[in-house]
């Protein structure tokens, strides 16, 4: 489905990602991991075309992404929910909502806010409160529920547990399992490897900008130099 | 009575410069910058309003709807030229830009119109009928009013109502979010120049028809107070640009009243340094702290 290969990322004169190859199928979850500034950030917002590869190719879906600008590309089927989350915070809950769906049809938006609402019924409760007005958790089920408007192909998935207390991270953790047994295609980066890896078909491990380790999430889990550097022992 | 008259026509004068102040704020709310050419896009309006009516005869609303057309154009084609290539630039580098902008426009009015003021005949001659015995209200007055009133709510209503205004809040919260979404970023700056720039053509008829004098430099004033007005009442506030620009006019207009009609101009930057240095975001501005 997604198909990155050998692709260069520079921030001016930094090289921070160093030929990177990889790939999701259809009804995987793939998850990428590894520490602080390792460019798991980096390598979404090049798929997602806030940045630009210098060298390399990304295809999604057999189509060539190059050039496409940013917000030509999830209308074709690709929603990342950023790092940090980033929802409009001075925009009610349900504004936030008919943002992500804003490349659909306008007959679309209703019944995938309800939708939406099925998934975080939280959200329902809180649909006309500004967002800015959320605790962390609603506000990471926020950034979801409106990556999900868009009714992508793929979604990515962009630390979404950071910042959020444990409970909260094992509710985020069962939600991407249930919406990958509802179909989605999910790509999924994380600092907590153990929980990412837990839930993932495969994951990729990378290390200043390299992939370094690659396998199914359960192999990755038992992998000696994985366990020593991401997951405490 | 007579400070009823003032109240009156600070209102007045205070209205043209909200509508030029919501064109200063829409602008400065989405695309992040302070467009100093704004103040003249009026002018221009004013120009196009007078060729219209005096060399090709054409009735008063024609040129107004003239007005807001070649006004519209010419703020869309300014930010697609002058600032668009700077978006990833710094702030200082379109401010300085946007100074340069206006000197153009002022210079090229000159070349094509000439220094010397043209007397622009106002397009709204009707009386109001005295009322509450001898107060004055022109045409020109009410009809500045209702304009004013008319457009901040439909500011208003479009960016809470509309998706394309719900865009460009969302543009003006968060660029890259916004593109993941899907929104095109560039076609939303320039559809808020469209706005800005057709506000300003109105504000340009309005303002001519008020003082008949039009000539280069007659946008830059009103625009420097029109800024003033939106900083004021909280730049990047639809509402607090009306406050603003309607609280300045009558501010203006009593200063010049009851204090000195040569010191008004210098009252109303005072006010300005004031607001800056007990509210700094303005009256309905919000705080927002730089994160670090």
């Amino acid at each position: 489905m997604l198909k990155v290969q050998d692709i260069n990322v520079y921030y001016g004169a930094i090289h921070a990602i160093k030929g990177v190859s990889f790939d999701v199928e259809e009804g995987e979850v793939v998850t990428l991991i590894g520490a602080n500034g390792a460019g798991k950030s980096t390598i979404l917002n090049t798929v997602s075309g806030l940045l630009h590869a210098k060298t390399g190719s990304i295809e999604f879906l057999g189509k060539s992404l190059a050039g496409v600008p940013a917000h030509r590309i999830v209308g074709q089927g690709l929603a990342l929910v950023p790092e940090g989350r980033r929802i409009f915070l001075q925009m009610t809950v349900e504004e936030n909502l008919e943002m992500g769906a804003f490349t659909r049809p306008n007959a679309a938006v209703g019944g995938g806010i309800e939708r939406v609402y099925e998934q975080f019924p939280r959200l329902k409760e809180r649909r006309k409160q500004i967002a800015g007005t959320l605790s962390g958790g609603e506000q990471q089920m926020l950034a979801m529920g409106r990556a999900l408007m868009a009714d992508p192909k793929l979604l990515m998935l962009d630390e979404p547990s950071m910042g959020l207390a444990p409970i909260l991270v094992d509710q985020i953790f069962e939600i991407i399992q249930r919406l990958h047994q509802a179909g989605t295609t999910i790509l999924l980066v994380e600092q907590n490897a153990q929980m990412a890896l837990s839930v993932a078909d495969r994951g990729y491990v990378l290390e200043t900008g390299k992939i370094v380790a690659t396998g199914t999430g359960q192999d990755l889990l038992r992998n000696e130099s994985v366990k020593r550097a991401y997951l405490g022992g | 009575m007579a400070f009823l008259q003032y109240l009156i026509s600070g209102i007045s004068l205070g209205s043209i410069y909200a509508i030029i102040a919501l064109g200063y704020t829409m602008v400065y709310g989405i695309a992040k910058m302070l467009n100093f050419a704004h103040g003249d896009v009026i002018m221009v309006g004013g120009y196009i309003s007078f060729c219209t009516t005096s060399y090709l005869d054409l009735p008063g609303w024609v040129s107004v709807v003239f007005a807001v057309v070649v006004c519209t154009v010419l703020g869309v084609v300014i930010e697609g030229l002058a600032y668009r290539p700077l978006r990833q630039a710094g702030s200082l580098a379109v401010l300085i830009t946007a100074i340069g902008v206006s000197y153009l426009l002022q210079n090229a009015a000159q070349l094509i119109w000439g220094a010397t003021p043209k007397n622009f005949t106002s397009l709204i001659n009707f009386q109001v009928p005295e009322f509450l015995g001898r107060l004055n209200v022109s045409g020109v007055m009410l009809v500045t009013v209702c304009a004013c009133v008319v457009i901040m709510l439909g500011l208003t209503w479009f960016t809470s109502q509309t998706k394309m205004g719900k865009a460009m809040r969302a543009c003006s919260e968060d660029r890259g979010a916004a593109q993941l979404m899907g929104i095109n970023v560039n076609r939303t700056i320039s559809m808020t120049f469209a706005i800005g720039s057709a506000l300003a053509a109105i504000a340009g008829v309005l303002l001519c028809s008020y003082s008949p004098v039009l000539q280069p430099t007659t946008g830059s004033m009103p625009g420097i107070k029109a800024f003033t007005a939106a900083v004021f009442g909280g730049i990047g506030s639809i509402p607090g640009a009306f406050l603003g620009g309607v609280l300045l006019g009558i501010i203006e207009a009593m200063a010049r009243a009851y204090l000195s009609s040569n010191l008004a101009n210098s009252i109303v930057f005072v006010v300005l340094i004031l607001v800056l240095l007990i509210r700094p975001a303005g009256l309905l501005g919000k705080y927002v702290p730089e994160k670090v």
